[in-house]
């Protein structure tokens, strides 16, 4: 299979406005009568939703909370990066693209990425006149901080809840189309399985979430919209009901899943600190700006943090990394973290943190500043922790956080299956092998807002002359029996352990194996861990309660079956993925001094990943740096 | 550590509903709220019963997916948290725990700690929006908004939509939702050319939807996990009274 990126042609600065030019339109009269499906409703996904509706397209929108308000771009805290350069620091849509390229590890297509600097700032417009209620000067004009892996500032926020404010603004616009019956809404409603025929995406099988009732939904496209996946190790940042269903299934229809082990583990979470925890808090990277990371230099260092005096206290990110220090990028800081944990210098409960400490911050700025710029993020730990960190340092420790992976798009936001979009995390397309802090946000509104509106028109073109797709077709009857066989087969197993029993035993492996630090014979002995698993999980399970109800249970068991067999994507593709770039760190190979050793002869490409029957066959798409001439990553 | 649970079991919204006791052993003081509740699910499974079905997502505090009733409490003990920021050190062994879902006419109860807050979604609906289209801004810093006026809006547009308000209110009164939205945007130079229409629209519909009257008793204030002020509320009303009188 020839992977056709479609980058438009010209110098990087022009191709966006020349693939605008050329791109094809559809008059106003045409687009009433055509019909797209929007599954999931988070910045992304609300934002192409409303956009589609104004431009005139006939919308409807799934999830699967109870409301588009809870997506899980909600929880994203710290901010939104944007080539403002209002801080008159030398920012530039070029420095930025050039940041995130970096940042990435190049492992990003360069067109991708200058579209993405590109768009940043008209996008800050479009929140503001949203009503978004961003930080201020008190002249009026807007604020900005720094974000890990970026010597500018270039990052807007709203508090600790920049995630949350621009979701309700996109959750705004999105119920303002659905006052004007432009959008129909279907929270509550999961979708089980993707519906394609003659090789174009024309409908969805969904899960009526309340009753259990199976239904069809028909559409001349389908965009995907899901975010992350990053709960296959059960431990995570995320949401606890985000999954990777929807994707895996279009994988299995013909989508290629590109970068599937990509993960980004971020290094401020709150540690772990039973065996019954289902979730790791996430503490905002803007806590970086101000606070500073140490351990003791002592292994097992018994006292407090505060009896601890400042000799013997390691700030290794400021030791290993001089010019960016605390700021250094995710990855970096995620890995240098477990360097000295596993080192044995970690500090907690389970030995399985380091602390994050705002002494110097707070005696330099005073407490009244620090309140101002973190005081929910401190309200919030000590919620959970019961520790007042204005008084003592926070312990933190990495997580996953985030899938740079996702489903193979082109510069169209298209999928491999003709008609099948994917935006925001769920794709792979603009962060490479290492995300930058606050470009999530970023690429998952413009994702949504500008391009995807953008680009559809190029497709929906070429269906305005062919039949609308009705649910009596076949392949909806086909794609229905199969889903209620799966829900049926699962529910039959009635065996003796549960959903999450065989969650945290993936979750286990896959953090082991497949996260900050992988090698060829702990990724072979995973894939074959897994894989018992699976065996395991469709023959011991065991749900209570039935199919035509709501049944929450049989809800986490679908999720789970998929993401048992997407982990062993995951790790196949770490593990043909013989350097290591961004956030995929394989220890065969790195440099003397444990950083990261990219092969950039060998392995500049996008891994693309096809699934046949069971198996997965690879597809390069080779990168063509025309413009940046990558080199190796230095932060020190 | 060792609770007894008495819970909330309701099969569907027509069904009759019943408080059910259960003993659960192996809790541990840095669990959350929602992970014994989680462990018990499991417990559940294995002696063959039906799970209890109750809300959550993000489990840090800000998609306001979760929430019920624990002893008598939204929200469970503490002022102004969620319930998924409650943990189990909030409780001492040999605890009975008594837990309801939301009691409001206007969220019915889908099953067990599990209500229907659409409500919610249509009072956004009829107008906490800009109307204006994806493409049209201006560029941001030719709005100008003084800090003050910034920090003001965000105190209320921080609101998780979680309910709490409503299900502690003695009326089942929405008042403090709709006004951190309406305060939201029409304290806001975006949100002034809609200001009348949106305050108008709004109220009205939440009173469509069968919430209470706001009597000022300040029992929402104390649940809110974002702690918005019910100074909001009175705002809100003089925002309203303005635009019926200018109307």
């Amino acid at each position: 299979m020839k992977l056709d990126s479609k980058i438009p042609k010209g110098k990087l600065e022009d191709k966006w406005r020349n693939y605008q030019v050329n791109s094809q339109l559809i008059n106003p009269a045409n687009k009433k009568k055509l019909s797209i499906i929007v599954v999931g409703s988070g910045l992304s996904g609300a934002g192409a939703a409303s956009t589609l509706a104004e431009l005139g397209y006939d919308v409807k929108c799934f999830c699967y909370q109870d409301s588009a308000r809870r997506a899980h771009s909600v929880a994203a805290q710290g901010g939104i990066n944007a080539a403002k350069n209002y801080q008159h620091d030398g920012d530039s849509v070029y420095r930025m693209f050039y940041d995130t390229l970096k940042g990435g590890d190049y492992r990003s297509r360069e067109a991708n990425t200058y579209r993405l600097a590109e768009l940043s700032a008209p996008l800050i417009d479009h929140f503001v006149q949203q009503g978004v209620p961003f930080a201020r000067e008190y002249g009026g004009t807007l604020v900005n901080r720094s974000f890990g892996g970026v010597q500018v500032q270039r990052t807007f926020y709203a508090r600790g809840q920049t995630g949350q404010q621009l979701l309700l603004a996109a959750y705004s616009q999105l119920y303002k189309m659905v006052r004007a019956k432009k959008v129909e809404m279907f929270p509550r409603s999961e979708m089980l399985d993707l519906v394609v025929i003659d090789g174009k995406a024309k409908g969805i099988i969904v899960r009526d979430l309340v009753n259990g009732d199976l239904k069809r939904f028909a559409a001349d496209a389908v965009v995907l919209a899901t975010g992350g996946y990053s709960r296959v190790f059960r431990l995570s940042t995320l949401a606890i009901g985000c999954n990777g269903s929807a994707i895996w299934k279009a994988h299995k229809k013909g989508a290629l899943f590109a970068a599937p082990s990509f993960t980004q583990i971020h290094p401020t979470a709150l540690p772990q600190s039973s065996e019954t925890q289902s979730k790791l808090t996430l503490m905002s990277e803007s806590l970086r700006n101000d606070g500073r990371i140490w351990v003791p230099k002592q292994k097992r260092d018994t006292r407090r943090a505060n009896e601890i005096p400042e000799d013997e206290r390691d700030y290794y990110l400021e030791r290993r990394y001089p010019s960016f220090g605390n700021l250094a990028p995710r990855d970096i800081a995620s890995r240098a973290a477990k360097e000295r944990i596993d080192a044995g210098f970690g500090v907690g409960k389970l030995k399985n943190a380091v602390y994050l400490d705002f002494k110097f911050a707070i005696e330099r700025f005073g407490l009244k500043t620090i309140k101002d710029r973190y005081g929910n993020l401190f309200t919030m730990y000590k919620k959970i922790t019961g520790v007042d960190a204005y008084k003592e340092p926070m312990k933190i420790s990495p997580a996953a956080h985030f899938s740079m992976g996702g489903l193979w798009v082109d510069y169209e936001l298209m999928t491999t299956i003709q008609g099948l979009y994917a935006i925001g995390e769920c794709n792979f397309s603009d962060h490479g092998a290492n995300r930058l802090g606050a470009n999530s946000l970023l690429q998952a509104s413009i994702d949504g807002y500008f391009i995807l509106p953008n680009t559809i028109n190029n497709y929906l073109a070429s269906e305005i002359q062919t039949d609308h797709p009705n649910t009596d077709h076949p392949k909806f009857e086909k794609a229905e029996k199969e889903t209620k066989k799966h829900i049926e087969r699962i529910l039959a197993i009635n065996g003796t352990k549960t959903v999450d029993h065989f969650h945290r035993n993936l979750g286990k492996i896959m953090w082991q194996e497949c996260a900050m630090s992988r090698n060829k014979l702990g990724l072979e002995r995973a894939i074959e861990q897994i894989k018992e698993i699976k065996n395991q999980f469709w023959s011991d399970v065991k749900i209570t309660g039935h199919e035509k109800e709501m049944n929450t249970e049989l809800e986490k068991a679908l999720r789970l079956a998929d993401f048992i067999e997407l982990s062993i994507l995951m790790c196949t593709d770490a593990l043909q993925r013989e350097e290591s770039c961004g956030a995929h760190f394989r220890e065969e190979f790195q440099t003397e001094d444990g950083e990261a050793l990219r092969k950039d002869n060998e392995y500049s490409y996008v891994s693309a990943w096809q699934y046949d029957n069971g198996s997965f066959k690879l597809h390069k798409e080779t990168l063509e740096f025309e413009f940046v001439k990558p080199s190796v990553r230095n932060y020190k | 550590m060792k609770v007894t649970f008495k819970i909330w079991r309701q099969e569907g919204p027509k069904d009759k509903g019943e408080i059910k006791t259960y003993e659960v052993d192996g809790l541990t003081e840095d669990m959350s709220f929602l992970e014994a509740l989680d462990h018990l699910n499991e417990l559940l499974v294995l002696k063959n019963e039906n799970v209890i079905a109750f809300e959550y997502d993000c489990r840090e505090g800000i998609c306001g997916q979760c929430g019920v009733f624990i002893n008598g409490r939204a929200h469970g003990p503490h002022d102004n948290i969620t319930t998924c920021q409650l943990h189990m050190r909030s409780f001492n062994d040999g605890d009975t725990i008594v837990v309801e879902p939301w009691l409001a006419a206007s969220f019915p109860v889908i099953k067990d700690l599990i209500v229907d807050r659409s409500a919610f979604d249509r009072i956004i609906e009829q107008g906490a929006f800009i109307s204006a289209k994806t493409g049209t801004a201006a560029e941001a810093n030719a709005i100008l908004i003084g800090r003050e006026v910034a920090d003001k809006a965000m105190d209320v547009a921080a609101c998780i939509g979680c309910g709490a308000c409503v299900a502690t209110c003695k009326n089942a009164s929405a008042s403090l939702f709709t006004a951190a939205k309406i305060n939201h945007l029409n304290s806001l130079p975006q949100g002034k050319p809609e200001a009348s229409k949106r305050v108008l629209e709004m109220t009205k519909q939440m009173e469509l939807e069968g919430f209470g009257s706001c009597t000022f008793t300040g029992a929402c204030e104390v649940e809110c996990p974002e702690g918005i002020s019910i100074i909001n509320i009175a705002e809100m009303n003089a925002r309203r009274s303005k635009a019926k009188w200018l109307s």
